[in-house]
Protein backbone atom coordinates (compact mmCIF):
# COMPACT_ATOMS: atom_id res chain seq x y z
CA UNK A 1 0.00 0.00 0.00
CA UNK A 2 1.46 3.35 -1.09
CA UNK A 3 0.44 6.43 0.92
CA UNK A 4 1.48 10.08 0.97
CA UNK A 5 1.49 12.98 3.43
CA UNK A 6 0.72 16.60 2.72
CA UNK A 7 4.32 17.29 3.83
CA UNK A 8 5.57 15.29 0.80
CA UNK A 9 6.65 12.02 2.38
CA UNK A 10 5.71 8.70 0.78
CA UNK A 11 5.16 5.43 2.66
CA UNK A 12 5.13 1.92 1.33
CA UNK A 13 3.43 -0.20 3.99
CA UNK A 14 4.02 -3.96 4.26
CA UNK A 15 3.14 -6.04 7.33
CA UNK A 16 2.85 -3.01 9.62
CA UNK A 17 6.23 -1.62 8.56
CA UNK A 18 6.40 1.59 6.50
CA UNK A 19 9.33 2.35 4.23
CA UNK A 20 9.46 6.16 4.21
CA UNK A 21 10.99 8.62 1.77
CA UNK A 22 10.37 12.00 0.19
CA UNK A 23 8.29 12.27 -2.96
CA UNK A 24 9.59 12.91 -6.45
CA UNK A 25 7.86 16.30 -6.26
CA UNK A 26 9.69 17.15 -3.01
CA UNK A 27 13.04 16.00 -4.39
CA UNK A 28 12.54 18.19 -7.47
CA UNK A 29 11.60 21.19 -5.33
CA UNK A 30 14.61 20.77 -3.04
CA UNK A 31 17.08 20.48 -5.89
CA UNK A 32 20.52 18.90 -5.59
CA UNK A 33 20.83 17.34 -2.14
CA UNK A 34 24.26 17.45 -0.51
CA UNK A 35 23.60 16.16 3.00
CA UNK A 36 21.16 13.80 4.70
CA UNK A 37 20.84 13.21 8.44
CA UNK A 38 18.83 10.13 9.40
CA UNK A 39 17.34 9.08 12.74
CA UNK A 40 18.92 6.46 14.98
CA UNK A 41 17.63 2.91 14.71
CA UNK A 42 15.34 2.40 17.71
CA UNK A 43 14.22 6.04 17.85
CA UNK A 44 10.49 6.50 18.31
CA UNK A 45 8.47 9.27 16.72
CA UNK A 46 4.96 10.56 16.86
CA UNK A 47 3.26 11.69 13.68
CA UNK A 48 4.77 15.00 12.52
CA UNK A 49 7.96 14.66 14.58
CA UNK A 50 11.28 15.75 13.04
CA UNK A 51 12.73 12.46 11.88
CA UNK A 52 15.40 13.44 9.35
CA UNK A 53 17.03 16.45 7.73
CA UNK A 54 17.92 17.01 4.10
CA UNK A 55 20.11 19.83 2.87
CA UNK A 56 20.45 21.19 -0.63
CA UNK A 57 23.28 23.53 -1.66
CA UNK A 58 21.09 26.38 -0.46
CA UNK A 59 18.83 25.27 2.39
CA UNK A 60 17.99 22.71 5.05
CA UNK A 61 14.57 21.01 5.27
CA UNK A 62 13.00 18.69 7.81
CA UNK A 63 11.54 15.31 6.98
CA UNK A 64 8.69 14.40 9.32
CA UNK A 65 7.61 11.08 10.68
CA UNK A 66 4.43 10.33 8.74
CA UNK A 67 2.88 8.27 11.55
CA UNK A 68 3.64 7.07 15.08
CA UNK A 69 6.28 4.36 15.18
CA UNK A 70 9.78 3.08 15.85
CA UNK A 71 12.70 3.22 13.41
CA UNK A 72 13.74 -0.32 12.44
CA UNK A 73 16.30 0.47 9.75
CA UNK A 74 17.86 3.47 8.00
CA UNK A 75 19.26 3.80 4.47
CA UNK A 76 22.97 4.49 4.91
CA UNK A 77 23.48 4.69 1.14
CA UNK A 78 21.70 8.08 0.96
CA UNK A 79 23.96 9.41 3.72
CA UNK A 80 26.98 8.29 1.69
CA UNK A 81 25.51 9.67 -1.54
CA UNK A 82 22.67 12.17 -1.05
CA UNK A 83 22.23 12.52 -4.83
CA UNK A 84 20.55 9.09 -4.73
CA UNK A 85 17.50 10.88 -3.28
CA UNK A 86 17.38 13.12 -6.37
CA UNK A 87 17.92 10.31 -8.86
CA UNK A 88 15.49 7.76 -7.34
CA UNK A 89 13.42 9.41 -4.58
CA UNK A 90 10.65 6.83 -4.49
CA UNK A 91 12.96 3.84 -4.82
CA UNK A 92 16.62 3.49 -3.81
CA UNK A 93 16.44 6.93 -2.16
CA UNK A 94 14.23 5.75 0.73
CA UNK A 95 15.05 7.17 4.19
CA UNK A 96 13.99 4.80 6.97
CA UNK A 97 11.69 1.94 7.88
CA UNK A 98 9.16 2.61 10.60
CA UNK A 99 7.36 -0.08 12.62
CA UNK A 100 3.94 1.51 12.86
CA UNK A 101 2.36 1.77 16.31
CA UNK A 102 -1.12 1.86 14.77
CA UNK A 103 -1.08 0.63 11.15
CA UNK A 104 -4.73 1.60 10.73
CA UNK A 105 -3.77 5.29 11.05
CA UNK A 106 -2.37 5.02 7.53
CA UNK A 107 -5.94 5.00 6.20
CA UNK A 108 -6.16 8.73 6.99
CA UNK A 109 -3.19 9.57 4.73
CA UNK A 110 -3.46 10.52 1.06
CA UNK A 111 -3.51 7.93 -1.69
CA UNK A 112 -1.53 8.47 -4.88
CA UNK A 113 -4.42 10.14 -6.74
CA UNK A 114 -5.11 12.57 -3.88
CA UNK A 115 -1.40 13.43 -3.57
CA UNK A 116 -1.08 14.10 -7.28
CA UNK A 117 -4.05 16.46 -7.02
CA UNK A 118 -2.37 18.22 -4.10
CA UNK A 119 0.87 18.95 -5.95
CA UNK A 120 -0.86 19.63 -9.26
CA UNK B 1 5.55 28.41 -3.95
CA UNK B 2 3.85 31.81 -4.01
CA UNK B 3 5.15 34.22 -6.58
CA UNK B 4 2.72 37.07 -6.13
CA UNK B 5 1.88 39.40 -8.97
CA UNK B 6 2.99 42.58 -7.17
CA UNK B 7 6.63 41.57 -7.56
CA UNK B 8 8.64 43.49 -10.11
CA UNK B 9 9.98 41.77 -13.19
CA UNK B 10 13.31 42.29 -14.89
CA UNK B 11 13.56 42.90 -18.67
CA UNK B 12 14.73 39.28 -18.91
CA UNK B 13 11.69 37.83 -17.13
CA UNK B 14 10.16 36.21 -20.20
CA UNK B 15 13.53 34.80 -21.25
CA UNK B 16 14.06 33.33 -17.77
CA UNK B 17 10.61 31.69 -17.86
CA UNK B 18 11.19 30.35 -21.38
CA UNK B 19 14.47 28.79 -20.19
CA UNK B 20 12.56 26.85 -17.53
CA UNK B 21 13.63 28.91 -14.51
CA UNK B 22 12.08 28.29 -11.13
CA UNK B 23 11.13 31.80 -10.06
CA UNK B 24 11.15 33.05 -6.46
CA UNK B 25 10.58 36.40 -4.77
CA UNK B 26 13.90 38.17 -4.13
CA UNK B 27 14.41 41.80 -3.10
CA UNK B 28 10.97 42.72 -4.46
CA UNK B 29 11.56 40.99 -7.79
CA UNK B 30 10.51 37.70 -9.28
CA UNK B 31 13.91 36.13 -9.95
CA UNK B 32 15.23 32.78 -11.18
CA UNK B 33 16.61 30.71 -8.30
CA UNK B 34 17.64 27.88 -10.60
CA UNK B 35 17.26 26.61 -14.14
CA UNK B 36 16.66 22.99 -15.19
CA UNK B 37 20.37 22.10 -14.89
CA UNK B 38 20.15 22.68 -11.10
CA UNK B 39 22.30 24.61 -8.63
CA UNK B 40 25.17 22.12 -8.59
CA UNK B 41 25.64 21.98 -12.37
CA UNK B 42 25.12 25.73 -12.74
CA UNK B 43 27.79 26.41 -10.13
CA UNK B 44 30.32 24.05 -11.69
CA UNK B 45 29.54 25.33 -15.20
CA UNK B 46 30.51 28.83 -14.06
CA UNK B 47 33.79 27.54 -12.62
CA UNK B 48 34.79 25.57 -15.73
CA UNK B 49 33.12 27.38 -18.66
CA UNK B 50 30.70 30.33 -18.47
CA UNK B 51 27.47 31.22 -16.71
CA UNK B 52 25.01 33.97 -17.60
CA UNK B 53 23.31 35.75 -14.69
CA UNK B 54 20.35 38.14 -14.81
CA UNK B 55 21.27 40.81 -12.25
CA UNK B 56 18.89 43.43 -13.63
CA UNK B 57 17.22 43.80 -10.24
CA UNK B 58 20.30 45.66 -9.01
CA UNK B 59 20.27 49.45 -9.05
CA UNK B 60 22.12 51.35 -11.78
CA UNK B 61 22.65 55.02 -10.92
CA UNK B 62 24.23 57.75 -13.01
CA UNK B 63 26.00 60.50 -11.04
CA UNK B 64 26.55 63.53 -13.26
CA UNK B 65 28.31 66.61 -11.81
CA UNK B 66 26.33 69.81 -12.25
CA UNK B 67 29.61 71.57 -13.05
CA UNK B 68 30.30 69.17 -15.90
CA UNK B 69 33.68 68.36 -14.33
CA UNK B 70 34.06 64.67 -13.49
CA UNK B 71 36.36 65.35 -10.55
CA UNK B 72 33.55 67.26 -8.85
CA UNK B 73 31.40 64.12 -8.85
CA UNK B 74 34.37 62.14 -7.49
CA UNK B 75 34.77 64.63 -4.64
CA UNK B 76 31.05 64.44 -3.91
CA UNK B 77 31.11 60.63 -3.85
CA UNK B 78 34.06 60.71 -1.44
CA UNK B 79 31.72 62.33 1.12
CA UNK B 80 29.63 59.12 1.25
CA UNK B 81 32.23 56.34 0.76
CA UNK B 82 35.63 55.72 2.43
CA UNK B 83 37.10 55.00 -0.99
CA UNK B 84 39.56 56.84 -3.22
CA UNK B 85 37.19 57.98 -5.97
CA UNK B 86 39.23 60.97 -7.10
CA UNK B 87 42.14 58.66 -7.87
CA UNK B 88 39.98 56.27 -9.89
CA UNK B 89 41.10 56.56 -13.52
CA UNK B 90 38.61 57.00 -16.33
CA UNK B 91 37.43 53.61 -17.54
CA UNK B 92 38.09 51.98 -14.18
CA UNK B 93 35.78 50.52 -11.55
CA UNK B 94 36.21 50.15 -7.78
CA UNK B 95 34.36 48.38 -4.94
CA UNK B 96 32.95 50.70 -2.26
CA UNK B 97 30.62 50.85 0.72
CA UNK B 98 28.18 53.52 1.85
CA UNK B 99 28.76 54.06 5.57
CA UNK B 100 26.63 55.66 8.28
CA UNK B 101 27.67 57.87 11.20
CA UNK B 102 28.28 54.80 13.38
CA UNK B 103 30.66 53.31 10.82
CA UNK B 104 28.07 50.72 9.78
CA UNK B 105 27.59 49.69 6.16
CA UNK B 106 24.43 50.95 4.43
CA UNK B 107 25.19 49.04 1.24
CA UNK B 108 28.09 47.85 -0.87
CA UNK B 109 28.44 49.02 -4.44
CA UNK B 110 30.62 49.41 -7.52
CA UNK B 111 31.73 52.86 -8.67
CA UNK B 112 32.85 53.43 -12.25
CA UNK B 113 34.53 56.52 -13.68
CA UNK B 114 33.10 57.19 -17.14
CA UNK B 115 34.88 60.53 -17.62
CA UNK B 116 32.35 63.31 -17.32
CA UNK B 117 30.11 61.18 -15.06
CA UNK B 118 30.14 58.20 -12.73
CA UNK B 119 28.15 54.98 -12.97
CA UNK B 120 27.21 53.28 -9.71
CA UNK B 121 25.73 49.78 -9.22
CA UNK B 122 24.01 49.03 -5.90
CA UNK B 123 22.08 46.14 -4.39
CA UNK B 124 18.43 45.63 -5.35
CA UNK B 125 17.03 45.69 -1.83
CA UNK B 126 18.85 48.94 -1.01
CA UNK B 127 18.55 50.83 -4.28
CA UNK B 128 15.74 53.21 -3.35
CA UNK B 129 17.33 53.99 0.02
CA UNK B 130 20.72 54.41 -1.66
CA UNK B 131 19.26 56.78 -4.21
CA UNK B 132 17.63 58.88 -1.46
CA UNK B 133 20.91 58.81 0.48
CA UNK B 134 22.84 60.10 -2.55
CA UNK B 135 20.18 62.69 -3.27
CA UNK B 136 20.42 63.97 0.30
CA UNK B 137 24.20 64.07 0.50
CA UNK B 138 25.38 64.95 -3.01
CA UNK B 139 22.19 66.14 -4.71
CA UNK B 140 23.34 69.76 -4.51
CA UNK B 141 26.37 69.16 -6.68
CA UNK B 142 25.28 66.22 -8.84
CA UNK B 143 22.33 65.21 -10.98
CA UNK B 144 21.35 61.68 -10.05
CA UNK B 145 19.31 59.24 -12.07
CA UNK B 146 18.26 55.73 -11.15
CA UNK B 147 18.11 53.95 -14.47
CA UNK B 148 14.91 51.98 -15.00
CA UNK B 149 15.38 51.30 -18.70
CA UNK B 150 18.44 49.07 -18.58
CA UNK B 151 19.06 45.41 -17.87
CA UNK B 152 22.22 44.17 -16.18
CA UNK B 153 23.74 40.78 -16.88
CA UNK B 154 26.90 39.03 -15.74
CA UNK B 155 28.84 36.56 -17.87
CA UNK B 156 31.22 34.76 -15.53
CA UNK B 157 33.77 32.00 -15.85
CA UNK B 158 37.00 31.04 -17.62
CA UNK B 159 35.30 30.94 -21.06
CA UNK B 160 33.58 34.32 -20.62
CA UNK B 161 36.30 36.23 -22.45
CA UNK B 162 36.32 33.90 -25.48
CA UNK B 163 32.53 33.88 -25.69
CA UNK B 164 32.24 37.65 -25.45
CA UNK B 165 35.14 38.16 -27.85
CA UNK B 166 33.05 36.44 -30.49
CA UNK B 167 30.47 39.19 -30.01
CA UNK B 168 32.87 42.08 -29.43
CA UNK B 169 36.48 41.49 -30.47
CA UNK B 170 38.16 44.14 -28.30
CA UNK B 171 37.10 42.58 -25.00
CA UNK B 172 40.32 40.62 -24.46
CA UNK B 173 42.30 43.87 -24.05
CA UNK B 174 40.35 44.69 -20.89
CA UNK B 175 41.86 43.94 -17.48
CA UNK B 176 40.05 43.27 -14.19
CA UNK B 177 37.92 46.32 -13.25
CA UNK B 178 38.29 47.97 -16.66
CA UNK B 179 35.06 49.44 -18.02
CA UNK B 180 34.15 50.35 -21.58
CA UNK B 181 31.11 51.85 -23.19
CA UNK B 182 30.56 49.82 -26.35
CA UNK B 183 28.14 48.66 -28.98
CA UNK B 184 27.26 45.03 -28.65
CA UNK B 185 25.42 44.28 -31.88
CA UNK B 186 24.02 47.81 -31.97
CA UNK B 187 23.07 47.72 -28.29
CA UNK B 188 24.56 50.66 -26.39
CA UNK B 189 26.24 48.76 -23.53
CA UNK B 190 28.52 49.44 -20.59
CA UNK B 191 30.85 46.47 -20.14
CA UNK B 192 33.02 45.99 -17.05
CA UNK B 193 35.50 43.18 -16.48
CA UNK B 194 34.19 42.30 -13.04
CA UNK B 195 31.63 40.20 -11.24
CA UNK B 196 30.96 38.54 -7.94
CA UNK B 197 31.81 34.88 -8.42
CA UNK B 198 35.60 34.93 -8.00
CA UNK B 199 35.88 34.04 -11.69
CA UNK B 200 37.09 36.18 -14.52
CA UNK B 201 34.06 37.66 -16.20
CA UNK B 202 32.05 40.64 -17.29
CA UNK B 203 29.04 42.65 -16.22
CA UNK B 204 27.08 44.28 -19.01
CA UNK B 205 24.48 47.03 -18.74
CA UNK B 206 22.15 46.88 -21.75
CA UNK B 207 19.09 48.90 -22.84
CA UNK B 208 16.10 46.85 -21.66
CA UNK B 209 14.54 46.31 -25.06
CA UNK B 210 17.76 44.86 -26.48
CA UNK B 211 18.76 42.72 -23.50
CA UNK B 212 16.92 39.55 -24.48
CA UNK B 213 18.56 39.54 -27.91
CA UNK B 214 22.05 39.92 -26.46
CA UNK B 215 21.36 37.17 -23.91
CA UNK B 216 19.98 34.79 -26.53
CA UNK B 217 23.16 35.24 -28.57
CA UNK B 218 25.26 34.46 -25.51
CA UNK B 219 23.11 31.46 -24.58
CA UNK B 220 23.41 30.10 -28.12
CA UNK B 221 27.09 29.52 -27.36
CA UNK B 222 27.72 25.94 -26.23
CA UNK B 223 29.90 27.14 -23.32
CA UNK B 224 27.15 29.25 -21.73
CA UNK B 225 24.35 28.18 -19.37
CA UNK B 226 21.85 30.42 -17.57
CA UNK B 227 22.55 30.59 -13.83
CA UNK B 228 20.12 31.35 -11.00
CA UNK B 229 20.35 32.91 -7.56
CA UNK B 230 21.14 29.58 -5.90
CA UNK B 231 24.46 29.12 -7.67
CA UNK B 232 25.13 32.85 -7.50
CA UNK B 233 25.09 32.52 -3.72
CA UNK B 234 27.28 29.42 -3.52
CA UNK B 235 29.80 30.94 -5.97
CA UNK B 236 30.17 34.21 -4.06
CA UNK B 237 30.43 32.31 -0.77
CA UNK B 238 33.27 30.12 -2.10
CA UNK B 239 34.90 33.35 -3.33
CA UNK B 240 34.68 34.76 0.21
CA UNK B 241 32.61 37.74 -0.95
CA UNK B 242 30.13 39.49 1.33
CA UNK B 243 26.39 39.33 0.74
CA UNK B 244 24.74 42.54 1.89
CA UNK B 245 22.13 41.80 4.55
CA UNK B 246 23.95 38.63 5.62
CA UNK B 247 27.66 39.27 5.99
CA UNK B 248 27.56 43.06 6.12
CA UNK B 249 24.86 45.48 7.26
CA UNK B 250 24.41 48.65 9.31
CA UNK B 251 25.68 46.76 12.37
CA UNK B 252 29.07 45.90 10.82
CA UNK B 253 31.94 48.23 9.96
CA UNK B 254 34.28 47.76 6.97
CA UNK B 255 37.12 46.85 9.36
CA UNK B 256 35.06 44.21 11.18
CA UNK B 257 34.03 42.89 7.75
CA UNK B 258 37.70 42.53 6.68
CA UNK B 259 37.11 45.06 3.89
CA UNK B 260 40.09 47.30 4.73
CA UNK B 261 41.38 46.70 1.21
CA UNK B 262 38.47 48.83 -0.01
CA UNK B 263 39.76 51.86 1.95
CA UNK B 264 42.72 53.21 0.02
CA UNK B 265 45.64 55.08 1.56
CA UNK B 266 44.38 58.51 0.45
CA UNK B 267 41.35 58.22 2.72
CA UNK B 268 43.14 56.84 5.78
CA UNK B 269 44.72 58.84 8.59
CA UNK B 270 47.69 60.73 7.16
CA UNK B 271 46.38 60.36 3.60
CA UNK B 272 45.77 63.24 1.19
CA UNK B 273 42.02 63.17 1.77
CA UNK B 274 41.75 61.34 5.09
CA UNK B 275 38.27 60.90 6.53
CA UNK B 276 35.39 63.08 5.40
CA UNK B 277 32.94 60.17 5.05
CA UNK B 278 30.20 59.12 7.51
CA UNK B 279 31.58 57.23 10.51
CA UNK B 280 35.18 58.20 9.66
CA UNK B 281 36.20 58.62 13.32
CA UNK B 282 35.15 55.08 14.17
CA UNK B 283 36.43 53.44 11.00
CA UNK B 284 39.82 55.21 10.99
CA UNK B 285 40.28 54.36 14.66
CA UNK B 286 39.50 50.70 13.95
CA UNK B 287 41.97 50.73 11.04
CA UNK B 288 44.71 51.78 13.45
CA UNK B 289 43.69 49.88 16.56
CA UNK B 290 41.70 46.96 15.23
CA UNK B 291 38.07 46.03 15.90
CA UNK B 292 36.77 43.62 18.53
CA UNK B 293 35.52 41.10 16.02
CA UNK B 294 36.24 40.07 12.47
CA UNK B 295 34.67 38.30 9.52
CA UNK B 296 36.40 34.99 8.89
CA UNK B 297 36.03 31.91 6.72
CA UNK B 298 34.82 28.74 8.41
CA UNK B 299 35.31 25.17 7.22
CA UNK B 300 32.97 22.64 8.83
CA UNK B 301 34.87 19.41 9.38
CA UNK B 302 31.98 17.06 8.58
CA UNK B 303 29.55 16.97 5.66
CA UNK B 304 26.78 18.92 7.37
CA UNK B 305 26.38 22.48 6.07
CA UNK B 306 26.45 25.15 8.76
CA UNK B 307 23.93 27.85 7.92
CA UNK B 308 23.54 31.56 8.67
CA UNK B 309 22.52 32.20 12.26
CA UNK B 310 24.42 29.27 13.76
CA UNK B 311 26.15 30.17 17.02
CA UNK B 312 29.94 29.75 17.16
CA UNK B 313 31.57 28.67 20.41
CA UNK B 314 35.10 27.90 21.48
CA UNK B 315 34.02 24.73 23.30
CA UNK B 316 32.04 21.69 22.21
CA UNK B 317 29.38 22.32 24.88
CA UNK B 318 28.65 25.67 23.23
CA UNK B 319 29.02 27.64 26.45
CA UNK B 320 31.74 30.10 25.46
CA UNK B 321 30.06 31.86 22.53
CA UNK B 322 32.58 33.71 20.33
CA UNK B 323 30.51 34.57 17.27
CA UNK B 324 27.82 33.83 14.70
CA UNK B 325 27.71 32.40 11.20
CA UNK B 326 26.44 34.94 8.63
CA UNK B 327 26.53 32.84 5.43
CA UNK B 328 26.83 29.11 5.08
CA UNK B 329 26.09 26.37 2.67
CA UNK B 330 27.69 23.79 0.46
CA UNK B 331 30.57 24.61 -1.86
CA UNK B 332 30.11 22.49 -5.01
CA UNK B 333 33.65 23.26 -6.25
CA UNK B 334 35.10 21.99 -2.97
CA UNK B 335 32.52 19.22 -2.53
CA UNK B 336 32.33 20.34 1.10
CA UNK B 337 30.41 22.74 3.30
CA UNK B 338 31.72 26.31 3.66
CA UNK B 339 30.67 29.26 5.80
CA UNK B 340 31.59 32.77 6.90
CA UNK B 341 30.87 34.52 10.15
CA UNK B 342 31.98 37.02 12.75
CA UNK B 343 34.14 35.96 15.67
CA UNK B 344 35.92 37.81 18.45
CA UNK B 345 39.52 38.72 17.57
CA UNK B 346 40.90 36.08 19.94
CA UNK B 347 39.16 33.38 17.86
CA UNK B 348 39.93 34.81 14.42
CA UNK B 349 43.31 33.30 13.56
CA UNK B 350 43.24 30.79 10.68
CA UNK B 351 43.35 27.27 12.07
CA UNK B 352 41.41 28.11 15.23
CA UNK B 353 39.10 25.24 16.18
CA UNK B 354 35.53 26.35 16.92
CA UNK B 355 32.15 24.64 17.23
CA UNK B 356 28.97 25.64 15.39
CA UNK B 357 25.51 24.97 16.80
CA UNK B 358 23.52 22.87 14.32
CA UNK B 359 20.20 21.29 15.34
CA UNK B 360 21.09 21.07 19.02
CA UNK B 361 24.64 19.76 18.50
CA UNK B 362 27.95 21.59 18.31
CA UNK B 363 29.91 20.53 15.24
CA UNK B 364 33.64 21.26 14.76
CA UNK B 365 34.57 24.03 12.32
CA UNK B 366 37.99 25.51 11.58
CA UNK B 367 38.68 29.19 10.96
CA UNK B 368 39.94 29.33 7.36
CA UNK B 369 41.60 31.85 5.09
CA UNK B 370 39.33 33.42 2.48
CA UNK B 371 38.64 32.87 -0.35
CA UNK B 372 37.87 29.16 -0.27
CA UNK B 373 38.34 29.00 -4.05
CA UNK B 374 41.15 31.22 -5.43
CA UNK B 375 39.94 33.95 -7.75
CA UNK B 376 40.99 33.97 -11.40
CA UNK B 377 40.73 37.69 -12.17
CA UNK B 378 42.80 38.95 -15.15
CA UNK B 379 44.71 41.72 -13.46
Amino acid sequence: MLKFTEEHEWLKIEDGVATVGITTHAAEQLGDLVFVELPEVGATFTKGGDAATVESVKAASDVYSPLDGEVLEVNQSIVDDPSLVNSDPQGAGWFFKLKLANPADANALLDETAYKELVG
Amino acid sequence: MDVSSDLEKTPLHELNISLGARMVPFAGYEMPVQFPAGVMKEHLQTRVAAGLFDVSHMGQIIVRPKSGIGADAARALETVVPVDVLGLAEGRQRYAVFTNDEGGILDDLMITNLGDHFFVVVNAACKNADFAHLQKHIGDSCHLSLLTDRALIALQGPRAEAVLAELWADISAMRFMDVRACDLHDADCIVSRSGYTGEDGFEISIPSELAEGVCRRLLDHPDVLPIGLGARDSLRLEAGLCLYGNDIDIGTTPVEAALEWAIQKARRSGGDRAGGFPGADIILSQLENGAHRRRVGLKPMGRAPVRAGAVLASDIEGEDVVGTVTSGGFGPSLDAPVAMGYVSMSASAPGTQLYAGVRGKFLPVTVATLPFVPNTFKR
